[in-house]
């Protein structure tokens, strides 16, 4: 389910996380060579899950996109900060949270950049399937975003359940 | 695996590489480009033989590459692909846009 973030999302969020039985935080750099780093991260990290090919695929594929999503859009022409991304997991029980941030730009219209092939830059092909991807592979995705104040996507997976 | 291009008759088959993201793609459509304005190739076949993962870049890429390949009278074929990458194709719709053998 897809939603724009919640008044108590925030609440809900850091209560899961300080109650969590695993915990990793990262920034790295965004060059389009870590997309594939921010993969083997999560990969690794929700090893401990125990999870099934398909889903760690499902799970490499949403972090992708999001990062993908801080690399291309989030910092076009911003020089205001060190292009950086921000990568937190954690699990709780079978359940893997995941939270992609950068400090780019921020999107001025939600709703609209969560719409299927939308993209604003058709110009380098972008399918504008990002989003779609991200909700199709895991059970709940939330956006956080202002303008000129980043972007956040908060992601969640139940793992090893049918 | 790195990205292999070959030419036979017209058509240019790419060994596409084990992991297609937004990193891969930009070197891949250059190149596919460039056999095509050259007129080397008229036809592409991507090769998915090797590839382990695709994200939406690689969606992107296949949209552009068939629209460049119908400018010039062309097919873009998609051959090889693994359930992973097939279950992706499939996902985009793409699979209502070029051939997938």
């Amino acid at each position: 389910m897809v939603k724009q973030k919640e008044s108590n999302f925030d609440t809900v969020w850091n209560e899961r996380k300080l109650a969590a039985d695993n915990y990793c935080n990262l920034e790295f750099e965004a060059l389009p060579e870590n997309e594939g780093f921010a993969r083997v991260v999560v990969a690794a990290f929700m090893t401990q899950l125990d999870p099934l090919l398909e889903e760690m695929d499902d799970v490499k594929t949403a972090v992708s996109e999001a990062v993908t999503n801080c690399i291309i859009h989030g910092y076009q022409g911003f020089e205001k900060k060190k292009p950086q991304v921000h990568m937190e997991c954690f699990r709780c029980a079978n359940e893997l949270y995941v939270l992609i941030e950068d400090y780019g730009v921020g999107i001025e219209n939600i709703s609209q950049a969560m719409e299927p092939l939308f993209t604003t830059k058709p110009d380098m092909e972008r399918s504008g399937m990002g989003f779609a991807f991200m909700e199709a592979f895991m059970d709940e995705l939330f956006v956080e975003s202002q303008s000129g104040n980043g972007t956040k996507v908060y992601m969640s997976k139940r793992i090893g359940e049918k | 695996m790195d990205t292999m291009f070959t030419v036979r008759d017209d058509c240019l088959l790419v060994t596409m590489p084990k992991e297609m993201d937004h990193y891969k793609v930009d070197m891949i459509r250059k190149s596919i480009d460039q056999y095509l304005l050259s007129g080397e190739a008229q036809s592409v076949v991507l090769d998915f033989e090797n590839t382990r993962f695709m994200d939406s870049s690689g969606i992107g890429l296949i949209v552009g590459r068939h629209k460049m390949v119908s400018c010039f009278g062309g097919r873009l074929v998609a051959v090889h692909a693994n359930p992973r990458i097939q279950k992706i194709l499939f996902m985009s719709g793409v699979k209502d846009m070029i051939e997938i053998v």
